[in-house]
This record gives C-alpha cells, sequence and structure tokens, in this order.
C-alpha cells in the first residue's frame, strides 16, 4: 500500500508575459477578449470582464480561437491560378504582382463599363468600407451576405419598427417575465443569448422555444413549441387574432406610438387606395373622438380613434387598425384552423395567447423616472410590458419570410412591448425610422463614381434599380419586380445570373469570405459547374475571379487570383457604428482589433489589401489630390476617415485631446485609446433616455449630440406599411412605372401592407405526398459563424453531420441504428447516414450545416469524417422553383425581398444499406490543397 | 494501491446547473485551451486533421434525449468531468501512488513523474472521467484547475476553475462542500441537488442541479388556468371590436 504522499506543486505559475485585449471574430457575435502572450505566441484566450457583450464568458469557438490562428489551413502568400478552375492549383505571387495583375483587369472595366465587376462580400462586417470602395469603383453590383442569410428579419423590422432583432436590439433580459424565441438554433447571437437565458431562468421568467428542433436553446426552454417548419406566421397571426379578439392590446401604446389611427384610403379601385390620408403638408391624418373630424396626427390635444369611417369627396378612409382587425377577426386564424397545419394544437395557441397578454398587463412594470415624448409631453414614469421575443433564420428563410417577421413585430407592437421596459430594446444606432435610411442607388457613369450607396429602403416604385425598359441595372436583380425590397442585395444569384448573362454578362467576379461553391450556394454541384464552364471560344464563361480568405475553403480552388486574409489576431478592424456595432440597450458602443500578434506570412487584412488596390487604382475616396494613395491601410482609413464632417468609423475617444465622443476631429492616438481601454468605446445613455427612444426627445437630443444622426428623427411604428402598398397599387395598374404583366398576380398577393401568411413556394409546387417531409440546416453553437471545420479542437465536437430523423419516421420506415438513406427533392437526391431524434417536429428531418467538406480543402486529409461521411444539404436546394408550367422559372426566394428560401425544402426518405466505404453522396472529386495536409498529431502549450 | 487522506479540511468542487446548460461546449473547449498550456503534460490531439480526430479533453459533454410517454421529448446536455470522490477509487487502484486526493481542499490529482500509464485508475472511476494522453503516456483529469485558483498571477476574481470563468449560461458553479454556507451547498439544497451514481459508493463531490419541470403541453386542454383571461367567446351584438369604444374612452 502506498501512504497518502502529496507533491510540492506550484499553485501559482506563470499565467502569461502579458495579456493584450482585441475582439473575437471566430463568430458574428464579437466578444471581447484578453489574448494572453508568451514569448510572442498565443497562450491562451478568455473573455473580457469589462466588455458590453460578453463581460467575460467565452464560447468554445472563442476558446478554440488558438486552433484557428495555428490552423494548417491558412493560406501563405498570394496566388494565380496554374491549373484548371476547381483544380486547386496554384502559383504563389507577390503582392506587387497580385495588385498589378488585379488593377490591369479591373481599371480597364472602370473607364468602360464598371458594371462588368461583381463584387460581393460574405460575412465580413466592414461594409461601410467595402460599399464606399464599390461607389468609388462605380459598379452598381455590390452587396454583402443578407440576401442569403436573414435580410427577411432586416427589412421586416426596419420597415416596421426602424431596427430588428440581433445587432438592432435586444430583449430586456432583467425585466422580461415572457420571453418567446422563434427560429434561432444555437446563434445569432451566440453569448449574449445564453447569458440573457441564464438570467431570465434565475428570474424564473417563462420561456418558450418555437422550433421544429429542440436543440440548444429550445432544449432549456420552460415550453417548446415543435412548429411545422414555415408556418410561423399562421402561428403567429392566430395568436394576434385572440389578442384582438379578447381586447388584450395596448390601445394607448397604439395611439401614442404607431400608424394604427392613420386613415387609409378604402376605395376599391381609387389610385390611392391604401394610401393614407394626408394633408397639404403630407401629414397623415386621423380621425379626432372628440370633433369627429379629421385632423393630422401630431395635433396637440388630438384623440385619434381606432376605428370609424371619414369621407372626403366621395372616398372612403378608415384608421389602419381597423383594416388589420378586420383582416385577423376572421375564421382563416382561429386557432382550430391552424393547429392542424402549424402542428400547434388550439389549445396551446389559446393558452400562450392568454400567458402573453397575462404577462404584458397584468405584470406591468412602473420605473419612476420622469421623461419627455417628442411631442412635449412630460411623463412621470416609465411603463413596461414585461414580454420579449426573439428570432432568426427560422423565420426568415423561407418564401414568406417577410410577412412572417411582419407578423411578429406586430405582435410585438400590439402587446406595446418594443422600447418599452420588460420587452424588447433597441441598440444604438438603432432606432431609426425607415424614411432617413439610404434607398438604393444604381446609376452608372464609366470612369466616377456611383450616384450613391448600392443598398437601401425603398420608397415606392421609383426606388427600383431599373432602367426605362423594365430591365434589372444589378447583376443579382435586386430591387426589381421580382423582388422590389431586396434590402441586402441577392448574392445568391450573383453566378447563376452571371453565368447565364441575365440580366448581363460580367467579367470579374470579386469575392471576400464567401464559401460560394460550397455551403453557401444552393445547387452546390450546378454553381461549381457554372464557375468552371467554357464558351464556344474556350473561355472561362464567368472570365474572372479574384478572392480573399484566410483559409484553403473550397472556393479558393475556382479562383483565378487569390489574396490571402489574415487571422482575426493578426489585424485592425473596427466595428463600427456606421456598420453593424457591438453596442448595448443602454449604451453606444464600438469596437477594434489590432494585430496582438505579427503574421508569420506573406498575408494583409482583406482591408488593408482593398485600399491598398483603391489606391493603386486611383479610386476617388482613396487617393489625395495630388495621386497619392490617401490611405496606408485599414489603421490608416480607421482612424482619419470622416463619413461627415466629425463622425468616422470610430466614435470614441475623437479629437487630439480624446474629448470627443460620437463627434469629434481624427485623432492620431484613437487606435492606442482603444488598445488602452481593452479595445472598445462605451458610452451610457442618460437614465431619461432609456427606453421610449423612437419618441424620447432626450434620447432624440443625446443620438445628435453623439453623432448618431444630424437631427432628430422621432417617428411613427408602421402596423401598416404604406410603402408596401405602393408596390401593390402599381401591379392594379396604376402609375407610371409598372410591372411586367406576368408578376401582377405574385405582387398584388406579396405586397400586402399587413402582414400575412401564405404556403411556402416550393410546397406549394412540389406533389406533398411525394415529399412529405421538411429538411433544414442550422449551425452547432460550437460551429456557427466559425469557418471551424479545420479547427483540431472543434472538428472532434462536429467531425461529422448525420440526418436527424423523427421517431414518426424512423417507425415509418424501419430504420435501425447504423442505417444510411437517399434523400430526394424536386432537385436532386443525397445519400446520408441517419440518426433518430425524438425531440423533432414529426415532419422534420435535418442536420448541421457546413460541417461535410469537399475532398482536399481545409488542409484535411481526404479521409476526414467531412468529407466522407459528412454533407450538405444544399445539393437538395436549387435556386429556381421548380417550373409552375408557365414556362418560366421563378425563383427560389421571399418575393418581397429576394432572400434565399433555404428553410422551404421538402423531400422524401428511404431506407439504404450503410455503404462500405461510409461515404455519403454526392462526393465531388477532390481539389488538390494549395497548402498541404495538416500535420499528424498535435500537442499545442508543449512549448510553454 | 494507494491510500487516500482520512478527511480533507474543505471538499471543492463543482456545482452543475443542467436546468441552463445549452450544451455549447465552451466549458469544454476552454478547459483544454487552460489545461494544455498549464498543469502537467499538454493535452494533445492525435490524427488531429485526419480521419479519426481524437485528443485528450478533461471535460465533455454528453447529450441525450428523455421521453416520456405522451409527452414531448427533451434534450438533456450533461456536461461530465471529475468529480473528486470522497472516496476516490482512481486513488485506492493507483499503484504508483501518483494518484493521489489533496487534504487541503479535497482535490483529486496525478503527479505525472510517478504516473506509469497503467490506466488502472480509468478502468476503476465509474464516471470514465480519466483520460489517457496518448502522446505523453500519462493520466489526465480534470484538477479544478489546482493551478488558478490559488494563482497569485491571476486576479483574485479570476481564481476559479476555467471552465466556471466562461460560461456563457452561468451553469457552472464552484465552491467547497464542506461548508453549509457556501454558495454550491446553498444551491444544491435549494434546487436538490443530486449526486452521480450514488450507488457506487465514491462519494462524489460535485453536484448536478436537476432541470426544473418543463411546462411542455401540446394537448393541455385541462391546463388552460389562463383560459379565463382570455375570454375570445364573440358577442355580436357588439360588432367586430366590442370593446374598442369602451377601451378608448378610458385612455
Amino acid at each position: 500500500m502506498n501512504k497518502h504522499v502529496q507533491p510540492d506543486l506550484d499553485t501559482s505559475p506563470k499565467v502569461s508575459d502579458e495579456i493584450r485585449k482585441t475582439t473575437c471574430y471566430m463568430c458574428a457575435c464579437r466578444c471581447g477578449i484578453n489574448v494572453h502572450i508568451q514569448d510572442e505566441k498565443v497562450k491562451y484566450i478568455e473573455g473580457n470582464r469589462d466588455h458590453p457583450i460578453n463581460k467575460g464568458v467565452l464560447c468554445a469557438k472563442g476558446s478554440a480561437g488558438i486552433m484557428q490562428h495555428y490552423s494548417p489551413a491558412r493560406l501563405k502568400a498570394p496566388m494565380k491560378r496554374v491549373g484548371p478552375r476547381g483544380s486547386g492549383e496554384f502559383e504563389e505571387i507577390s503582392w506587387d504582382e497580385a495588385f498589378q495583375i488585379a488593377s490591369d483587369w479591373l481599371t480597364p472595366l472602370r473607364e468602360t463599363a464598371p458594371e462588368k465587376l461583381a463584387f460581393f462580400t460574405g460575412r465580413d462586417q466592414s461594409q461601410s468600407l467595402t460599399s464606399m470602395w464599390a461607389q468609388n469603383f462605380g459598379t452598381p453590383n455590390y452587396a454583402a451576405h443578407g440576401g442569403f442569410c436573414s435580410v427577411n428579419m432586416a427589412a421586416a423590422g426596419i420597415y416596421t419598427m426602424g431596427g430588428a432583432f440581433w445587432e438592432f436590439g435586444q430583449p430586456d433580459w432583467e425585466r422580461a417575465e415572457m420571453f418567446m424565441i422563434f427560429g434561432v438554433a444555437e446563434d445569432h447571437d451566440s453569448n449574449p443569448i445564453k447569458m440573457g437565458l441564464s438570467r431570465l431562468k434565475e428570474r424564473g421568467a417563462k420561456v418558450v422555444g418555437v422550433n421544429p428542433v429542440r436543440s440548444g436553446y429550445n432544449a432549456i426552454a420552460d415550453e417548446w413549441v415543435g412548429i411545422t417548419p414555415g408556418t410561423d406566421g399562421l402561428f403567429i397571426l392566430s395568436m394576434i387574432r385572440e389578442l384582438l379578439a379578447a381586447g388584450k392590446v395596448d390601445l394607448d401604446y397604439l395611439i401614442r406610438y404607431t400608424n394604427a389611427p392613420y386613415l387609409v384610403n378604402v376605395t376599391e379601385g381609387s389610385a390611392e387606395n391604401g394610401l393614407f390620408l394626408r394633408d397639404k403638408n403630407g401629414e397623415p391624418l386621423v380621425l379626432d373622438r372628440v370633433s369627429g373630424k379629421a385632423v393630422a396626427w401630431n395635433k396637440k390635444g388630438v384623440k385619434p380613434n381606432l376605428q370609424g369611417e371619414h369621407t372626403v369627396k366621395g372616398v372612403k378612409y378608415r384608421p389602419s387598425f381597423q383594416l388589420m382587425a378586420e383582416k385577423y377577426l376572421v375564421d382563416d386564424y382561429l386557432p382550430e384552423n391552424v393547429a392542424e397545419r402549424t402542428g400547434v394544437s388550439a389549445d396551446t395557441i389559446r393558452r400562450l395567447s392568454a400567458e402573453l397578454a397575462h404577462a404584458a398587463f397584468e405584470k406591468e412594470i412602473t420605473i419612476d423616472q420622469p421623461w419627455t415624448d417628442f411631442r412635449g409631453e412630460k411623463h412621470d414614469k416609465m411603463i413596461g410590458r414585461p414580454v420579449a421575443f426573439h428570432a432568426m433564420r427560422g423565420i426568415s428563410a423561407h418564401s414568406n419570410g417577410f410577412q412572417t417577421c411582419r407578423a411578429l413585430h406586430l405582435l410585438q407592437i400590439l402587446l406595446g412591448s418594443v422600447e418599452v421596459p420588460g420587452g424588447y430594446r433597441f441598440k444604438p444606432p438603432y432606432p431609426k425610422p425607415v424614411t432617413i435610411h439610404p434607398k438604393p442607388h444604381s446609376v452608372v457613369t464609366p470612369g466616377k463614381p456611383l450616384n450613391g450607396p448600392h443598398l437601401g429602403f425603398p420608397q415606392g416604385p421609383e426606388d427600383l434599380a431599373i432602367d426605362k425598359d423594365g430591365n434589372a441595372i444589378r447583376i443579382d436583380k435586386a430591387f426589381t419586380w421580382e423582388n422590389p425590397m431586396s434590402a441586402h442585395g441577392m448574392m445568391h444569384m450573383v453566378i447563376s445570373n452571371a453565368h447565364a448573362g441575365i440580366p448581363y454578362k460580367i467579367d470579374t467576379l470579386f469575392m471576400y469570405m464567401a464559401n460560394m461553391s460550397w455551403n453557401s450556394s444552393m445547387n452546390t454541384r450546378g454553381v461549381m459547374d457554372m464557375l468552371t464552364d467554357k464558351d464556344e471560344s474556350g473561355d472561362y464563361v464567368i472570365p474572372r475571379i479574384i478572392y480573399s480568405d484566410a483559409y484553403s475553403s473550397e472556393m479558393v480552388a475556382f479562383s483565378d487570383l487569390i489574396l490571402p486574409d489574415t487571422t482575426y489576431l493578426e489585424r485592425h478592424d473596427c466595428i463600427s457604428l456606421l456598420d453593424r456595432p457591438i453596442s448595448e440597450a443602454e449604451a453606444m458602443c464600438d469596437s477594434i482589433r489590432w494585430p496582438v500578434v505579427e503574421p508569420d506570412r506573406d498575408v494583409r487584412g482583406f482591408q488593408s489589401a482593398l485600399i491598398q488596390l483603391g489606391g493603386k487604382m486611383k479610386l476617388p475616396g482613396f487617393t489625395n489630390d495630388d495621386g497619392t494613395p490617401k490611405y496606408e491601410d485599414y489603421a490608416d482609413y480607421i482612424v482619419n476617415h470622416q463619413r461627415r464632417p466629425g463622425v468616422g468609423p470610430l466614435a470614441g475617444w475623437r479629437n487630439e485631446d480624446g474629448s470627443g465622443k460620437g463627434r469629434g476631429e481624427p485623432n492620431p492616438k484613437q487606435i492606442d485609446k482603444y488598445i488602452e481601454n481593452g479595445g472598445f468605446f462605451m458610452e451610457h445613455i442618460p437614465d431619461e433616455a432609456l427606453f421610449y427612444k423612437p419618441w424620447n426627445q432626450a434620447y432624440q437630443d443625446w443620438a445628435v449630440e453623439r453623432g448618431i444622426f444630424d437631427a432628430p428623427a422621432p417617428y411613427m411604428f408602421n402596423i401598416y406599411v404604406e410603402q408596401i402598398q405602393k408596390f401593390n397599387l402599381a401591379a392594379q395598374g396604376h402609375g407610371d412605372i409598372q410591372p411586367p404583366d406576368y408578376l401582377r398576380e405574385q405582387l398584388k398577393t406579396a405586397m400586402d401592407p399587413l402582414p400575412i401568411w401564405w404556403q411556402p413556394y416550393e410546397e406549394e409546387l412540389v406533389n406533398g405526398a411525394e415529399y412529405p417531409l421538411h429538411a433544414l440546416t442550422q449551425r452547432p453553437a460550437a460551429m456557427y459563424h466559425s469557418w471551424g471545420s479545420q479547427n483540431a479542437w472543434l472538428r472532434q465536437i462536429h467531425g461529422h453531420n448525420p440526418l436527424f430523423v423523427s421517431g414518426d419516421v424512423w417507425k415509418q420506415h424501419g430504420f435501425a441504428e447504423g442505417d444510411w438513406a437517399y434523400l430526394k427533392s424536386h432537385h436532386g437526391e443525397i445519400k446520408v447516414p441517419v440518426v433518430l431524434m425524438e425531440a423533432l417536429n414529426a415532419k422534420t428531418v435535418w442536420t448541421w450545416n457546413a460541417i461535410g467538406k469537399r475532398k482536399g480543402a481545409w488542409a484535411l486529409d481526404e479521409d476526414a469524417p467531412e468529407t466522407t461521411k459528412g454533407f450538405l444539404l444544399n445539393h437538395l436546394i436549387h435556386e429556381l422553383l421548380p417550373p409552375k408550367g408557365d414556362g418560366m422559372r421563378w425563383s427560389n426566394s421571399d418575393p418581397i425581398t429576394g432572400q434565399a428560401a433555404w428553410y422551404d425544402l421538402r423531400v422524401n426518405i428511404r431506407r439504404a444499406d450503410a455503404p462500405a466505404d461510409l461515404q455519403s453522396q454526392p462526393s465531388p472529386a477532390p481539389q488538390t490543397s494549395p497548402v498541404g495536409q495538416g500535420p499528424k498529431d498535435i500537442a499545442y502549450g508543449e512549448e510553454f | 494501491m494507494t491510500t487516500l487522506p482520512q478527511t480533507t479540511q474543505k471538499k471543492l468542487g463543482l456545482a452543475i446547473d443542467l436546468d441552463i446548460c445549452v450544451g455549447c461546449h465552451a466549458c469544454v473547449i476552454n478547459c483544454k485551451e487552460w489545461n494544455t498550456s498549464n498543469y502537467g503534460a499538454p493535452l494533445s490531439d492525435q490524427d488531429a486533421y485526419g480521419a479519426n480526430p481524437v485528443g485528450t479533453f478533461l471535460n465533455r459533454i454528453h447529450t441525450f434525449e428523455v421521453k416520456a410517454e405522451n409527452k414531448p421529448a427533451q434534450t438533456v446536455h450533461f456536461p461530465k468531468s471529475c468529480l473528486h470522490c470522497e472516496d476516490a477509487p482512481c486513488v485506492t487502484v493507483c499503484p504508483t501512488g501518483a494518484s493521489y486526493k489533496r487534504v487541503e481542499d479535497g482535490i483529486v490529482l496525478v503527479n505525472e513523474s510517478d504516473c506509469i500509464g497503467c490506466g488502472l485508475c480509468a478502468w476503476a472511476c465509474p464516471y470514465g472521467a480519466r483520460e489517457l494522453d496518448a502522446k505523453e503516456g500519462v493520466m489526465k483529469k480534470c484538477t479544478l484547475c489546482v493551478d488558478r485558483i490559488y494563482n497569485e498571477n491571476l486576479p483574485e476574481e479570476d481564481r476559479e476553475p476555467a471552465c466556471v470563468r466562461t460560461c456563457p449560461a452561468n451553469a457552472r458553479h464552484f465552491g467547497d462542500f464542506a461548508d453549509p454556507d457556501s454558495n454550491v451547498s446553498v444551491m444544491s439544497r435549494e434546487r436538490g441537488a443530486v449526486p452521480l451514481f450514488e450507488d457506487q459508493g465514491t462519494k462524489p463531490v460535485n453536484r448536478y442541479l436537476p432541470p426544473r419541470p418543463k411546462a411542455d403541453i401540446q394537448t393541455d386542454g385541462d391546463i388552460n388556468i389562463l383560459a379565463p383571461f382570455l375570454d375570445t367567446t364573440p358577442s355580436p351584438q357588439k360588432g367586430l371590436l366590442g370593446w374598442l369604444d369602451k377601451a378608448l374612452e378610458a385612455i
């Protein structure tokens, strides 16, 4: 027997040489991190306790940043293609040569036909810079990834209430009594939701998860609503019906803060049918309950009615609230009549409606904080409705997604729970009315900048990006009658349109951080063929492709010129209030990244490379009057660029003495100040301005002072969106700008100024008996947005992705453990491994997205599980709908915004024996790895 | 064979809240990240970019489903690491004395310089909480971050295990179970915490706080407690929005 012996133990070993504080970029959450450096290597990464986003915590991705930084898949130097497209054969070149090639390709385009450059960026967060570059180049063909991600969510939110979910706002985690989360897997966003859910549960608030799949956040919800995909809108409108019927809506809120009382023209056939009655100043009118007259909405002392009728010269008008009530108080929305389709019982719909009403109105919150509204009326307290919501791609990535997101915002507004204590709160620079956002711009003049920002929010048909014959000006056909409000562009249509030459052929496709030849495209096989297709003369149909990525992704192989990016630990970045900042509901915040370690190879941050290319090409905005480059690199731009006088990419420590907050002259020491402060800037909103921001005079004044906007911009929420109706009127034949006839019926249905629900398009077109199941993907918490398959630690958690099958389907098809299945859609068939999951909507199968990899990519062995058992559902999804029989092919997207309808997919399943080689199908041929393969074994930390 | 101390002055351990663990693996990876560069040999990974990547982890999350008859299935995420048992069989089985339990705080550790990598302790552990590092050939296990919790080079607020500090959902708590007034003792009492596999007789120190009861009701006619509150029975004589005029008067 060995006696108990305790060796001497040093319990205070050295932790590291120093801590450098920067911003994580393992996903889009942008947490603050403390990077422990030893011997100039990264030893340990932890959350920054002072940081507003994560307050010290850090997720699996953030903690695995070391493996991402030292990944063998990292590109090493600029490269030009030497083998055929798709082969992955490259030759390393210098940056000088790379810039020369790019400049030789692009400069002539700018002088003659700038639209022949299509510049699309993926998941980057520097759109303020990249869009300015594209504007100065002069091409109309620019957007980021919102079109295939969640533009339905963003656009519906902005049009309805001047802000949406996630980066636009957050639930009041500290005060909400009931929280409903729709269509959120384990992402968007990551740590703040986990922290918030924890706070809700600690306080005993009720959490309801609405999702066909019960993983992640839904696993810990107090109640799980395993809804059938694509029916969330119907479920929400049924709850709205119940609340309206019971009178459980916040009338005072609707009258004060929304356009519910605005009078709407209800005379059929009128050229102004569906538009507001306005006075000569353009102010909408309401029906005054005292005088019975129509008066301006903002007239002092007006008491607006929410029902009634007003006639002017034979034209009839009713309040939009009444139109809404009439629309929803019909049997179509009775819980009994939506139960079967949604998979949610009528009793559950009624009970949840009642619980929402109970929380909102019986648990009213009062904060003793006086405030003054924009009308000058003083309030001695802040009243809260403690019901909060959050939603993401699960409800938006459908062909009915825009109106579904609108329906959810309408529910929030009817409960009076937006921008009040306990409800949903905006984060600066939001709230911001849709009318002060840019409109789309698309006027091209060779050799000159575009006439304004590419992306924006159309206010009517006059803002579409179409020529006088109605043809699309943009390569992605954004802002056309096919999808008039495509506010984020439509990146997912670029390659297929460019390949088809419709609306025209392009010369150079320039992309950043977008794996379009793999998991970021529908119809992956087809896209690979389009990228490699040649014309009769033997030239590629898409002649030139420039791509920037930090890693050897699948897309690298399909590019002609590679600009290798750095990792997030080696670069300057700004997470800017001009872009997608990190603000909190109670503070405006922005942050930076800075090189906490120096690159050990010939790579440059993409933004620096773009600025340097702009300087070389002498683009306006990037060139001084004497022709020299204006900025040395991104850091120089971050500090010295001014978007408006005194307003630049970073809000903190402006002016030479660092005194400027939001406004002020550039400060050469600004980045040092950020570094001293842990990498971020935070300025609290005054107490009297913390709620009711769209209507709160103190908030409006503070926002102007801080440079968020230049004049106060109070506004009403739009339960009724008049801009949408303008497109509908055009479809009815009114106005000069007319849609093509084949789109009229679609527009008349889809462009409804009040939220509606329709059956997802693919579901409508395929035979439900032939394709009885819905098929979905989600990103896992440990991988979301993290480009993580080359990450030695993360891939041990999610190394391959089975198809999860519900208990019903499992039994029906006689599946057994270890089985595989054929999964078939109208577009294709895949063969994949299956696993039983009971906590799943019975009509749904699903898998983790973007785990499957092409052989040869990401420095993985060719027999890595990601490339064998791993698979993509993308092979089953087409960018076009199945033929309708009208001789045309319609886009598989939302008809309002053009958002890719990933989750409309319908499939059937049949059992298959496990193949001997355990290889999923299809399995595209390997690409050559330009970076070789990763090492066999590793033991990180040996050196410390 | 190695003896355990008669008693320990403290019983340091973790209280893990299964009600709020979303299975995000933050604790798993932050543990790996800290421990691969600190106490003892690195936590190596074999075939790291290949067909069968297998590495050493001191903490893992297991996900499983619970399905009761006529109830919706539930997904449970279950993090598991060494439970620092009072009667730790991994210590008593150790042939060299490398495995030991600390007198001052009850932490079970492996003195790697005495470990011969025989693997007996891993066999003896009913929880599968020990992993033999394939590169170094020594047994690795949760140290409760013994090199953090007393580390004077760290700010005081950081002197807790890496998994606790990083957990985004605040599902992991660290403290002294020997002190009835400690954070972990109090929450264990209040939430009816359970020891894992009590019948194994190892007296684990760590505790699991069970999931709170769920309100999952898909066919719930009898539990419509708020039905009277939301009486939507149509009242035709009052019209579509019969309630509206009266409600507007009240504003």
